[in-house]
């Protein structure tokens, strides 16, 4: 019969192409719910980010000394990503716990379901570009000149990237989930204090300046081994980075040394995507044959 | 048994080999860390095993119509998961030669919030068909399911006969190699259920493989020609369906005349 091919191994991660047509009935799902549930629907997915931006700007335009250019964009820019990174997979975690009663009763690839969610998480995000877009056009306008450049499209490339490593964490936590319920409280902590290291409301310079006084004094530059750590051991500030470098970069007059992203960072962004989707999948194989005891 | 030189050959389409299924029965599932570090502490982290079946064989040969018998929570179901790859073995191996198709239960993948139109597409892609295909039944799917009035409405507001109607038009839109039909047809109306019937015949009669499971002896005579009872997840007899049916009945009248005999007793 030719409508079922069995040409991938049942199990196995690339099962995902035979049900590709499911993807695209899973994530229209989820993005038609999401839409028609809500009275200001979209609006709603553009005004959020904005309001929250708008109070992050205020706030930390108080708080830090440090003068951050078009820091409103700067903000948007770095918290979009990381709530990418982060819906998707809190989103993704409990994608098998929520099709119990599906899994008990029919057969399907169990990587569908977090991959719907990360994938439904991406296309929103694509949405909610809109909001960045309003506030580039509104600092078009005060700024007196266009902050749009042909470089904005890079962000594609920051989309893949980001997509490849949530879906790998998602895996790895969807997994988890179902043999330890209370994994999400760890997944928030954890996720709370990768924000803080993020560099969302701050900027890495900040490190690299109190290094050097550090060094000048003579003590241990801890200050340095912190910038280094969020610099290469955090893929999403890596994701961060590049994506400002896209989006913020092109609107400035001078670059500052720490916002420039070299091909290193490709390298390191797309390497850990990578490294993190194998764990995701190495995991995820491996317990989900016991999944269906567990739910 | 009968014929091992014709063993070799792939002759069978759904082969069950000594399959043991377990399950765990603990009365409080760990499924906290807490309470996982806890136990791993006392040193109380055990895995109660339920034994649900018991090294069951059941070698099906393309064409045939088998019904599986056997009391409540004998292991039926479990049974049926086994071959639908939704359970995987404990022990042993379950080799199935064939596209199947599963009615464990009607309209596993309905989402109560879409549309019926919406449901069509979604559950014939997790059945694992592609959308153009479905596109093609489409017509097919709405014409037999009667509910062509009812397309662009929420599944929410339909009666469990209508969702299982549109369940058993999506699952049985193409025609299977092997129909596994659990007890799902209990909900319909006596129309729709011998409309099912109807269908399951026609299939049968093309040359699909049936699995059925009902307690309706009348039923699973008419649609079978062989069977296995299972109890307590083992396999008691297999083979013939009146001989299988007729000790199957005369068991459990033994068995009611003894619970009789013991109440009269009291
Ligand atoms: N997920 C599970 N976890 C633990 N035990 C289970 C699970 N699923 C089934 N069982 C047990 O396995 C046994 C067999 O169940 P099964 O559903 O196969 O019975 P059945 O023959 O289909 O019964 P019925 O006629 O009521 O449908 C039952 O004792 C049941 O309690
Ligand atoms: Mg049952």
């Amino acid at each position: 019969m030719a409508t079922k091919p069995r040409q991938y191994k049942e199990g196995s991660f690339f099962e995902i192409f035979r049900y590709k047509d499911l993807l695209v009935q899973l994530v229209k799902r989820d993005i038609k719910l999401k839409y028609r549930r809500s009275f200001l629907g979209y609006v709603w997915s553009i005004l959020n980010p904005l309001l929250i931006m708008i109070i992050m700007a205020i706030v930390f335009s108080f708080l830090f000394k440090r003068e951050i250019a078009l820091f409103p964009i700067y903000l948007l820019a770095g918290r979009s990503v990381f709530e990418l990174a982060n819906t998707a997979v809190s989103k993704a975690l409990g994608a098998i716990t929520d099709n119990t009663s599906l899994l008990k009763k029919t057969y399907v690839s169990k990587f569908m379901f977090p991959l719907s969610k990360i994938t439904s998480t991406t296309v929103d995000f694509i949405f909610s570009m809109g909001a960045l877009i309003i506030v580039m056009l509104v600092f078009s306008i005060i700024e007196g000149r266009l902050l749009f450049s042909f470089w904005n499209f890079g962000i594609i490339i920051v989309v893949v990237e980001a997509y490849i490593f949530s879906m790998g964490l998602g895996f790895l936590m969807a997994q988890l989930h179902v043999f330890f319920r209370d994994i999400r409280y760890v997944y928030n902590a954890f996720s709370t204090m990768l924000m803080y290291c993020s560099a969302i409301f701050y900027d890495v310079g900040m490190f690299y300046d109190k290094a050097k006084d550090q060094i000048n004094a003579g003590v241990t530059p801890f200050a340095l081994y912190l910038a280094h750590f969020v610099e290469y051991c955090n893929p999403v500030y890596i994701y961060i980075k590049q994506f400002r470098y896209f989006i913020w970069v092109p609107t400035l007059e001078t670059v500052p040394q720490w916002a420039v992203v070299t091909p290193v960072d490709f390298l390191l962004g797309f390497g850990y995507a990578i490294l993190m989707l194998a764990i995701g999948v190495f995991f995820f194989k491996r317990s989900q044959d016991k999944f269906i005891l567990y739910i | 048994m009968e014929n091992t030189e014709k063993e070799k050959a792939p002759q069978y389409i759904v082969d069950v080999d000594n399959v043991t299924v377990r399950f765990n029965k603990a009365n409080q599932k760990v499924d906290n860390l807490k309470e996982y570090f806890v136990r791993l502490i006392r040193r109380q982290l055990m895995f109660q095993e339920f034994i649900a079946l018991k090294d069951v064989n059941l070698k099906i040969k393309k064409g045939e119509a088998w019904a599986i018998i056997g009391t409540n929570g004998s292991g039926k179901s479990t049974l049926l998961k086994v071959i639908s790859r939704i359970l995987k073995p404990y022990k042993g191996s379950v080799k199935v030669d064939g596209s199947i198709a599963s009615l464990i239960e009607l309209g596993a993948g309905i989402d109560p919030k879409l549309t019926a139109r919406e449901n069509i597409y979604l559950n014939g892609c997790i059945l694992g068909y592609t959308k153009q295909f479905i596109d093609e039944k489409f017509d097919d799917i709405v014409e037999f399911s009667e509910l062509e009035d009812f397309l662009d409405s929420p599944v929410q507001n339909f009666s469990s006969g209508m969702k299982s109607r549109l369940g058993f038009s999506v699952a049985t839109m193409v025609e299977p190699d092997v129909l596994i039909v659990d007890e799902v047809l209990s909900v319909g109306d006596v129309l729709f259920r011998k409309k099912c019937m109807k269908r399951m015949k026609e299939m049968l009669e093309k040359g699909a493989t049936l699995l059925f499971v009902s307690h309706n002896m009348t039923t699973v005579k008419e649609m079978c020609d062989k069977a296995i009872w299972l109890n307590n997840g083992e396999v008691v007899m297999s083979g013939d369906i009146n001989k299988v049916c007729d000790e199957y009945n005369s068991t459990i009248e033994e068995k009611k005349a003894k619970e009789k005999k013991e109440k009269q007793k009291k």
